[in-house]
């Protein structure tokens, strides 16, 4: 099912949670909301499932109003982000739920209900646990109990609120595997909220970076990480290095690199001199033999793939962290203490808000 | 292997929970259990035949008769509004709500004396609208109506004040599942709401019939005191207290202490019986 999110506002009293939001998630589509906590990102989700009423805008779902559709009829399966079990009844009750309440002349025979938990309940892999109720699960098994009951009623949209947020790290890594083959193979459409940037980087197809109930930026994985369009997006995805500078003409040297300042929204950057900020990602600061800018390393964090350094840089009041692979690190043999030059090999800079 | 029996740091001392323990059986000893055992030691006085005419006698089988159709009344009319007042309010934002949920405890700091004032007040002869009742030959006051009405008022707040807290805990995260599943608020209430709540409903429905069958003063107020018409069983109580006819008035007592022994036994096995549902999801 094609998503189409037309200018949509929701304000809650005083607090707007999404101001005047637009996207498009296109049919089997794996789409990320990703976002710090009060950005609107799950007011957003709840809106699209019917939860919530939008104050302005439209749903569109297949170019039909889905506004006017009650949450029953959208066919939208959801996962809550605490599941939200029933706690009375057991794994094969909860899954038999939405099947149970459908109307008279839909519902499935009581030997059909059956056979489709059972099968939804090995496809999760729970089907000795039918039996069992909610307490008796752990935090996991709950989360695919969710998911199986969510999918009972065969959805064409599944929308997932914080997925895997209450899940330790392994447990967590091979669900999210395990959702993005059943998303494939079942051809859903799927929009799932997260604040873990490497949640949505694996897992999604498009990842919407949301800030202050606006989006500021869509793209896959490899563009929000590797282009981002505003300086929320640069700190919120990934590590980075804020350097404050001067902007010259619209123009910055950062250690030796020459770069062009841009805006957010494309207007014109100041002329003569403005202050601004440069983003260098710790991968891009190379350490060089001769170079304009010297530093002092304060700290090497060598365990890993990759050797972590804090450098001390005049004029920069945080430390610079720079990441090397591990053999040219050990090739410069760097101590702490000692004074090395350093260069940019990629930067953005944008002026400073005024 | 055997549990090995550890205090924590942090636990008080043996002594002191022995004695904090100790403490509380004797206080329960003396104000609930002694009492009890007096009620039942005196009803039986003069022997079995004597308490058997005492509660059979026609003004204390109305008093029965009354006080059960009271709380058959009172207490399904209570267990409507608490559920419908606490789903409002636990699940729910609208204007006025801490205003009724003020509203809901408002029989519990008015005397019950007052709240059966007010029914006379406005219900009796001289009251608000007594005279068009009158005229229209409706008996609310000194009669059933009137009781049913008072006792209704004093346990109003016993459902609601046992659901609210327990809605509001629960949240309406499994309604909302319900709902996105295909369920329509009816489905939603009796397969979801009601269920998570039968527990504190039951507990509360205990409580509201206690004291719908217990009520003494707001009813005493708007009864008149007539004799196999308007006597309930807290009042028949009184008045054979009052004419130094102790025996029976233990007797009538006891049924009354009997019913809640019962009441109290019956939550007790049901919680033993269905008490795993009560285990709590965690998060």
């Amino acid at each position: 099912m094609h998503i189409d999110v037309r200018n949509v506002t929701k304000r809650f009293d005083s607090f707007t949670a999404v101001r005047n939001l637009t996207l498009d998630v296109r049919q089997g589509e794996l789409v990320a909301l990703l976002g710090p906590s009060g950005s609107g990102k799950t007011t957003l989700l709840r809106i699209i499932a019917g939860l919530e009423h939008a104050n302005e805008g439209q749903i569109l779902f297949d170019g039909d109003d889905a506004v006017a559709r009650h949450v029953g009829e959208r066919r939208v399966g959801f996962v809550f982000q605490h599941y939200a079990l029933f706690r009375h009844m057991t794994v094969f009750e909860n899954v038999a739920f939405g099947l149970r309440v459908a109307p008279a002349e839909r519902r499935m025979s009581n030997t059909d209900i059956k056979n489709r938990v059972m099968s939804l309940l090995s496809l999760v892999q729970l089907d000795r646990l039918a039996a069992r109720y909610p307490s008796q699960l752990s935090g996991g098994q709950r989360q695919r109990v969710a998911l199986a009951r969510a999918l009972a009623i065969a959805p064409l949209v599944l929308l997932l609120d914080e997925p895997f947020g209450a899940l330790d790290a392994k447990v967590r890594k091979e669900l999210r595997r395990w959702l993005r083959r059943l998303h494939d193979d079942m051809g859903l459409t799927s929009i799932f909220v997260t604040h873990d940037q490497e949640e949505a980087l694996e897992l999604a197809d498009r990842v919407v970076v949301m800030n202050q109930g606006a989006i500021e930026q869509i793209g896959t994985p490899d563009e929000v990480y590797n282009t981002p369009a505003t300086p929320f997006v640069y700190e919120f995805l990934g590590n980075v290095n804020k350097i404050p500078c001067t902007i010259a003409n619209g123009a910055v040297n950062l250690w030796g690199l020459a770069v062009t300042a841009e805006t957010v929204d494309g207007a014109p950057v100041p002329a003569g001199s403005a202050a601004g900020f440069a983003y260098v990602r710790p991968h891009d600061i190379e350490i060089v033999a001769e170079g304009t800018q010297r530093a002092i390393v304060r700290h090497v964090g060598a365990a890993g793939p990759t050797a972590r350094l804090e450098l001390e840089v005049a004029g920069v009041h945080a430390p610079v962290e720079v990441q090397l692979i591990r053999q040219a690190f050990l090739d410069l043999g760097l101590k702490v203490g000692q004074t090395v030059a350093i260069t940019a090999r990629a930067a953005r800079v944008f002026p400073a808000r005024s | 292997m055997a549990p090995k029996r550890t205090f924590a740091p942090i636990a008080e001392s043996p002594k002191i929970r022995i004695g904090l323990v100790l403490l509380s059986l004797i206080y329960i000893l003396f104000f609930l259990v002694l009492p009890v055992v007096v009620v039942f030691t005196e009803a039986f006085s003069r022997g079995f035949a004597h308490y058997l005419e005492a509660v059979t006698e026609p003004d204390a089988q109305a008093a029965i008769k009354l006080t059960l159709l009271v709380a058959a009344i009172a207490v399904p009319a209570n267990v409507v509004f608490g559920v419908a007042a606490s789903w409002a309010i636990a699940k729910f934002d609208f204007v006025g709500k801490s205003f009724l949920i003020t509203l809901i405890d408002l029989p519990f700091s008015v005397s019950p004396v007052i709240s059966g004032l007010i029914y006379v007040l406005m219900f009796g002869g001289q009251g608000l609208i007594g005279p068009w009742l009158d005229e229209h030959d409706i008996q609310i006051v000194y009669a059933v109506p009137g009781i049913v009405l008072a006792t209704v008022f004093v346990t109003f707040p016993f459902v609601a004040r046992e659901l609210i807290p327990l809605m509001q805990e629960q949240g309406a995260e499994e309604e909302e599942a319900a709902r996105s599943l295909g369920a329509s608020g009816w489905q939603t209430f009796w397969r979801v709401t009601l269920p998570n709540i039968k527990w504190g409903l039951l507990y509360g429905v205990l409580l509201c019939n206690a004291r719908a069958m217990g009520e003494f003063g707001a009813v005493s107020v708007v009864s008149g005191h007539i004799r196999g018409f308007t006597n309930t069983m807290p009042l028949h109580v009184e008045i054979l207290y009052n004419e130094y006819n102790l025996p029976a008035a233990f007797a009538v007592a006891s049924l009354l202490a009997f019913l809640a022994l019962v009441t109290l036994v019956a939550k007790g096995i049901l919680e033993l019986r269905y008490g795993h549902e009560l285990a709590p999801v965690h998060h």
